[in-house]
């Protein structure tokens, strides 16, 4: 087996904080090469010495069989490795071929832009992946998420590489297109090309990856062939103690209708949505993406406008005309979207809790040690490691900033919580933390409309469950019925789904 | 680092500029023997509050993301209503209450008119506000024919240039109107959304925050900082020309501000540190005079130390990120 990349006791301190510790591995050529572990563990700053955005502090890397030491991402780029991050490098002003050959632009004679050329080559590099679809003149900005991803790969095969690194690309992906990623990485692993394939999603770890490396706080703790692992053994390396239960025990709702939805339109995004959720009762929401969850959500919210529709919380209909009206009226919303729309990394710990509940803490003058006390509780609470209780919250890990987010949308204590992904990108054990604070808040009587993509934690949270397609309603299941099949059968009308 | 006379809590970002203000102060005091004078350091901060008034609120603007460029021309409009309504009021002490009250509501109504374009109309604050600047000055020079208002008002011109305690009434409105602000930045819910806002609208949004009014109320501040700096300044030379006044105040407010340590992208900022870029601002001005060099050379000193200010922030700011 030919190695196309080695490293050599690679080591990474941060203002001496060690964050990777003595990593010697081989890559392959020709394979795809997992990286698990929990948030923290090292796998960023790992993939990021291998594509050089940094420098290892000790240790060497050696890529085509020579010792390299690049002095940033281009030069690695020039070399063969490409990072495909999990926030994307597009312009989203410029074209697709304008990003592909973006720093590298082909010129004619005349030292003008070759942009026939661009334009046919941007087209062949489609081509080859399959993905035709995407018009190379076409902006970032009108392309989907998983659109735009296929222009990364598009700008990293263009420049031949050698090791492709992706990191997390299927947090974003509905099944169907994570199934059109899974077919291209085959087919360029099939070419020669190595990938390193970085996921939380430890199933798709398993069905893709030949080999797999786990990191525990930045050590290594194996490398195996994925045929010697499987899923539980996996988590269990991961946090190094057996997760048996990653769900907590379902209970049904109460028996009185707390939250009630009828005919709720928002145009251009949702049409005669109904649902309801009884007290204590975690309903999940599921589709694909675009299905119109979020929208829904931000319809009830009034961060959209409802162009019709009825909302009644404990028999008494609401009027909801703006976010605050929501929030009195005893609705909350965790977004999707963390560090876009659900907390401010450059304000402290204290100031995210009590950001929409402020109104509590201040009459007028804000009572600092109140709100202190009120963020050591959420602190203690949900176990978030914090350096301190005013600390801004970019220092904290992802899955400890999405505990704060949470902590934010319940300290209004509100009537029917809307969390939105709310695992998206947090590690195992954030994850198992965060469904039992879910499944406790159901427990003393709130209503909880659970948005998730992850058909995992759907089916393994929720009693009830409302499928949603073309901002529409599709259907229900309920009981034995929750499972992958049956929930992805209404979401997309095809049986069978991934 | 604490401060304990003020009782401030210092942040790194305008720790730099106690440091500057600490150092410019140590080498003035060498440069000339006079700059230690009572006389002269209240000289300074007298010179100081009039752009420094108007500099509190311009820190709540951009805290919360915005600009504001026409506070200049509106301080020379305002003080010329003010001029005017003294000399309807005629001479007495009403003529101060008057001025007052003529341009705190007509500062209220200047800023309510940017904020409500900005915000209901979607209209970047930059274009808003280089409109209002170039409309206030017009009408300015319209109502006084590009001429001078004279206030009939003895009362009025003795309020600008009166002491008490024998400091200048218009430096003790400057720390009074300091304290108040600060207070609202850092103590109440209208301060922190300020913040929140200009930190990440859309979160702020998604917090249940009524971004608009906030914004708006920021300009609303200002434009009532306007209205007291105004009837400071019209009533200290108990006239206002309607072409030189207050010009290029917009300049030195935001130059307090930024040099105090808020970064321009908003989302943080400090009341006294855009106090203390204040003074910094008249204490270069004040030895540039003595140490005589031309006032024509003065904008290219203040341009260079705003750019130093933000060259430094910036410098500053830049911290070893990590996944």
């Amino acid at each position: 087996m030919e190695i196309l990349a080695k490293t050599r006791g690679i080591t990474k301190e941060f203002s001496s904080v060690r964050v990777l510790q003595d990593i010697s591995i081989e890559i392959r050529k020709g394979e795809i090469f997992g990286i698990i572990g929990e948030n923290g563990a090292g796998k960023s700053t790992f993939i990021k010495i291998l594509s050089g955005i940094y420098e290892p502090t000790s240790g060497s890397l050696e890529f085509d069989g020579k010792t390299v030491e690049f002095s940033g991402p281009a030069e690695a780029r020039r070399a063969g490795v490409s990072l495909i991050p999990q926030e994307f490098n597009l312009v989203a002003d410029l074209c697709v071929y304008e990003n592909i050959f973006l720093g590298a632009e082909p010129r004619r004679p005349s030292g003008l832009l070759d942009k026939k050329r661009m334009i046919a080559r941007t087209r062949e590099l489609l081509a080859e992946l399959e993905a035709t679809s995407v018009d190379p003149e076409a902006r970032i900005q009108d392309l989907s998420v998983a659109r735009k991803q296929m222009v990364e790969i598009a700008k990293a095969i263009a420049f031949d590489s050698k090791l492709l690194i992706l990191d997390e690309p299927t947090t974003v992906l509905t099944g169907h297109e994570i199934a059109i990623l899974f077919a291209l990485m085959e087919r360029l692993k099939a070419k020669g090309v190595s990938l390193v394939y970085i996921s939380h999603k430890l199933k798709e770890v398993k069905r893709i990856c030949d080999r797999i490396m786990v990191l525990r706080d930045g050590e290594f703790i194996c490398l195996e062939e994925t045929a010697s692992l499987d899923i539980a053994e996996m988590a269990r390396r991961m946090v190094g103690r057996d997760l048996s239960q990653i769900f907590p025990a379902k209970a049904p709702g109460r028996a009185e209708t707390a939250f009630k939805v009828e005919g709720l339109s928002s145009p251009g995004a949702i049409e005669n949505v109904n649902f309801e959720i009884r007290a204590g009762e975690i309903v999940g929401f599921s589709g694909l993406i675009g299905a119109g969850r979020t929208e829904t959500a931000e319809t009830i919210m009034g961060i959209r406008k409802a162009s019709s529709g009825k909302v009644t919380l404990d028999g008494v209909e609401l009027s909801v005309n703006k976010p605050a009206d929501a929030v009195r009226a005893g609705l909350s919303y965790l977004s999707e979207d963390r560090q876009g729309s659900g907390i401010l990394t450059s304000f402290p710990v204290n100031a995210n809790v009590t950001l929409v509940s402020l109104a509590e803490y201040a009459r007028p003058l804000i009572d600092f040690k109140k709100e202190l006390e009120r963020t050591r509780y959420y602190v203690d609470q949900f176990e978030v490691k914090a350096p301190s209780l005013d600390s801004r919250l970019e220092n904290l890990s992802g899955g400890n900033q999405q505990k704060i987010s949470l902590a934010k949308s319940i300290d209004t204590k509100p009537r029917v919580l809307i969390v939105d992904e709310p695992t998206r990108g947090v590690d195992v054990k954030a994850k198992s933390d965060i469904y039992a604070f879910i499944r406790k808040l159901a427990d003393e009587g709130l209503a909880v409309m659970f948005i998730s993509s992850e058909l995992e934690e759907i089916i393994g949270m929720c009693t009830r469950v409302v499928v949603m397609k073309e901002g529409r309603v599709v259907g229900q299941v309920e009981g034995d019925r929750i499972n992958e099949e049956d929930i992805m059968y209404l979401a997309t009308g095809i049986t069978g789904g991934l | 680092m604490q401060i304990p006379i003020l009782n401030v809590k210092l942040k790194s970002e305008n720790a730099l500029s106690f440091i500057a203000l600490a150092v410019l102060f140590a080498v003035s005091s060498i440069a000339s023997p006079y700059f230690l004078q009572v006389q002269n350091i209240l000289n300074i901060l007298k010179q100081v509050s009039f752009s420094g008034i108007i500099a509190l609120g311009m820190a709540f603007i951009i805290i919360s993301g915005g600009i504001d460029l026409s506070v200049g021309s509106m301080t020379a409009f305002i003080g010329a209503l003010c001029v005017l309504a003294v000399n309807k009021i005629g001479d007495g002490p009403a003529a101060v209450f008057g001025a007052f009250a003529v341009g705190l509501a007509v500062g209220a109504a200047a800023g309510f008119f940017n904020g409500i374009v900005i915000t209901k109309g979607r209209v970047a604050p930059f274009i808003v506000t280089l409109g209002t600047l170039a409309i206030f000055r017009s009408l300015t020079l319209y109502i006084g024919n590009a001429g001078q208002f004279i206030s009939e008002s003895a009362v009025y011109g003795d309020f600008g240039m009166s002491y008490v305690l024998g400091v200048p009434t218009a430096v003790w409105i400057f720390f009074f109107l300091a304290f108040l602000l600060s207070v609202l930045l850092n103590r109440t819910r209208f301060g922190r959304y300020v913040c929140a806002v200009g930190s990440n609208e859309k979160v702020a949004k998604y917090s249940a925050i009524d971004v608009d009014r906030v914004r708006l109320a920021t300009y609303v501040i200002t434009g009532m900082m306007v209205g007291v700096s105004a009837v400071l300044l019209s009533s200290r030379m108990n006239s206002v020309n309607s072409s030189n006044t207050a010009v290029s105040f917009e300049l030195d407010a935001i130059a307090a501000v930024v040099i105090g340590g808020t970064p321009m992208k908003g989302g943080r900022g400090t009341i006294w540190g855009v106090v203390v870029g204040a003074v910094i601002l008249g204490i270069i001005n004040n030895m540039l005079n003595m140490l005589s060099v031309s006032a024509y050379l003065q904008g290219t000193v203040k341009g260079l130390v705003i750019i130093a200010a933000v060259f430094i922030q910036r410098g500053s700011s830049k911290s070893d990120s990590r996944a």
